[in-house]
């Protein structure tokens, strides 16, 4: 049978925080090729930072997603502090450092509920966003919001980590772990899931250097880059913690990855909580001279790159964002095509795009002119696990 | 590799190819080359030195539009861009440097549109941000376009 057909995804959904729109063409369960068009959510951010000071552009980039709240103005506040040479207080790198953390933390549970989700382990679902929780409070606590932290500025940072707060940060940061672990166990010893997600989707070493891939995507490939380690920024390297790397390439080792790196996270805020030294957290520089200066920071997706170039007055002469999922995203071209229907789902999600997108998915099969909607998509994909799990409950 | 190591590699291979090199930092530099020669240039450093393509940015400078190919050395946290200056703002072109890396793919379509940079022997310049049906021959990212107007109660 050679009928092909169409799957538009997207490009809107009350759910989605970015829309995008995929074409999969599908020979029969086989993808045989994909096409992405986004731009559904530019809202020229790169224009509109020209036309604001440097101050406002940081509250302008920490609204460029939700997620990313605090990767985002760091980014750029390292641009412009790389530009005019500023010094930060070693105070705030540490309060720099537990922000990113806790931003990692909590978005690598967010995508594992999803990931849950898709595949049919609605309590994987329930219990990540559940456990993710406590990380909000604690971001609350540190920060006063739960999202767009309004944290960062050029030179430091705008609040301080007050002295009582520690072991209530702490206290959480245990019940934290302690669901973690057992989440860890729930997810990496389930021979369903290894049935399901291995050998899935798989980005080779190879394409993922051409396609400069970035992050867990590029680490569960086997590609050994991390910007906090290589090209170090806040406190980083004051700290002890691993890169994780993997080598299969597939969603499983992505999903690794990210599992193992938040009990890094969780290592790192504990480490920067003891060690981090009283003094100022700001220091205040005023002029920004004209030049050129780059901000290269780890969001959770990957390298977050901002490009500032002033020219001497107020506000930057050109801004430029590089978000990580702009270089992820078109590894689908490798991962999906050649893939089941059943298995686009998890592999477009695999990499951690703004994700909700693959909630609204109709197919239109040109064959019966038969329409099926977002809800059918998940279906196949959790029937599949159902299946698999059946299987092992006969044997 | 130090900083020095790499640009003295790069000046001896392309030597009055690169015009001006300017260290900013220990960590990073800019090479200013001609645009014809991006494409030999850049398969040395991505495919020779190593080296992973972060972006390209593209600035107005309005007297011409520079294209600043970002890329960066993982083992020693080095960023090395290359500038390209194209004088023609009418018809500005380069050559293409997918045939190099696909992680330029959607960079190349993004420029095409926000800057009206034609790529040679790119065949998939079609819109990436931008509706399908923007007006043709406005560029948004070009200085000549109207800034966002800044808020009256500030």
């Amino acid at each position: 049978m050679s009928h092909k057909a169409a799957i538009p995804i997207g490009p809107y959904h009350p759910l989605q925080e970015e829309p995008e729109f995929y074409k999969l063409i599908v020979e029969g369960e086989k993808v045989v090729d994909v096409d992405v068009r986004i731009g559904y959510n530019h809202r020229g951010i790169e224009k509109i930072s020209e036309a604001k000071s440097y101050d406002q552009s940081l509250f302008i980039v920490e609204r460029i997603c939700g997620i990313c709240s605090s990767s985002h103005p760091i980014a750029c506040a390292q641009a412009v502090e790389d530009i005019a040479k500023f010094e930060v207080p070693e105070r705030a790198l540490y309060i720099r450092t537990v922000c990113q953390e806790l931003e990692r933390l909590h978005s690598h549970m967010l995508w594992l509920g999803l990931a849950g989700h898709f595949l049919g382990y609605n309590t994987v679902f329930m219990w990540a966003w559940k456990y993710r929780e406590p990380i909000c409070d604690i971001f609350e606590t540190v920060t006063g919001n739960r999202q767009n932290y309004a944290m960062h500025k050029i030179g430091g940072v705008r609040r301080d980590i007050e002295k009582e707060h520690i072991p209530y940060i702490l206290k959480r940061l245990d019940e934290f772990t302690k669901q973690l672990n057992m989440l860890k166990g729930a997810v990496l010893d389930d021979p369903v899931l290894h049935e399901r997600l291995k050998g899935v989707g798989v980005l080779t070493k190879e394409d993922a250097i051409d396609y400069s891939a970035l992050g867990p995507t590029a680490r569960a490939s086997g590609i050994d880059i991390d910007v906090r380690r290589d090209y170090p920024y806040a406190a980083y390297d004051k700290i002890k913690w691993n890169v994780i790397t993997l080598e299969e390439g597939d969603v499983f080792a992505k999903t690794v990855v990210r599992i193992l790196e938040m009990f890094e996270s969780v290592s790192i805020i504990r480490q920067c909580l003891d060690k981090m030294p009283q003094g100022p957290i700001d220091s205040n520089p005023k002029d920004i001279p004209p030049g050129e200066g780059i901000g290269q920071i780890e969001a959770p997706r990957g390298e977050c790159f901002h490009y500032i170039k002033s020219d001497g007055t107020n506000s930057p002469m050109r801004h430029k964002i590089r978000a990580p999922t702009y270089m992820n995203f078109p590894t689908f071209r490798e991962t999906v095509i050649g893939e089941t229907i059943s298995d686009a789902a998890i592999i477009l999600a695999a990499i951690d795009p703004c994700y909700c997108c693959t909630e609204r998915m109709l197919i239109v099969d040109d064959h019966d002119k038969q329409v099926m909607g977002v809800f059918e998509l998940i279906r196949l994909s959790q029937e599949k696990t159902a299946r698999i799990k059946d299987r092992y409950a006969l044997s | 590799m130090t900083i020095d190591e790499i640009i003295k590699n790069i000046s001896d291979r392309f030597q009055s190819k690169i015009l001006n090199i300017n260290k900013s930092s220990q960590k990073r530099a800019y090479l200013d080359i001609y645009p014809k020669d991006i494409t030999e240039i850049a398969r040395y450093i991505f495919k020779d030195m190593g080296f992973r393509f972060n972006t390209a940015s593209g600035v107005d400078d309005f007297d011409a539009l520079e294209i600043l190919y970002h890329f960066s050395h993982d083992r020693s946290g080095i960023v090395i861009s290359l500038r390209a200056m194209i004088k023609d703002r009418q018809d500005p072109h380069i050559d293409t440097i997918t045939t190099i890396t696909r992680s330029a793919w959607w960079i190349e379509r993004e420029l095409h549109e926000l800057f009206g940079i034609e790529f040679n022997g790119n065949s998939d310049l079609r819109p990436l941000l931008l509706p399908d049906d923007w007006p043709k021959g406005v560029y948004p990212m070009r200085k000549d376009f109207p800034q966002p107007k800044r808020d009256s109660r500030r």
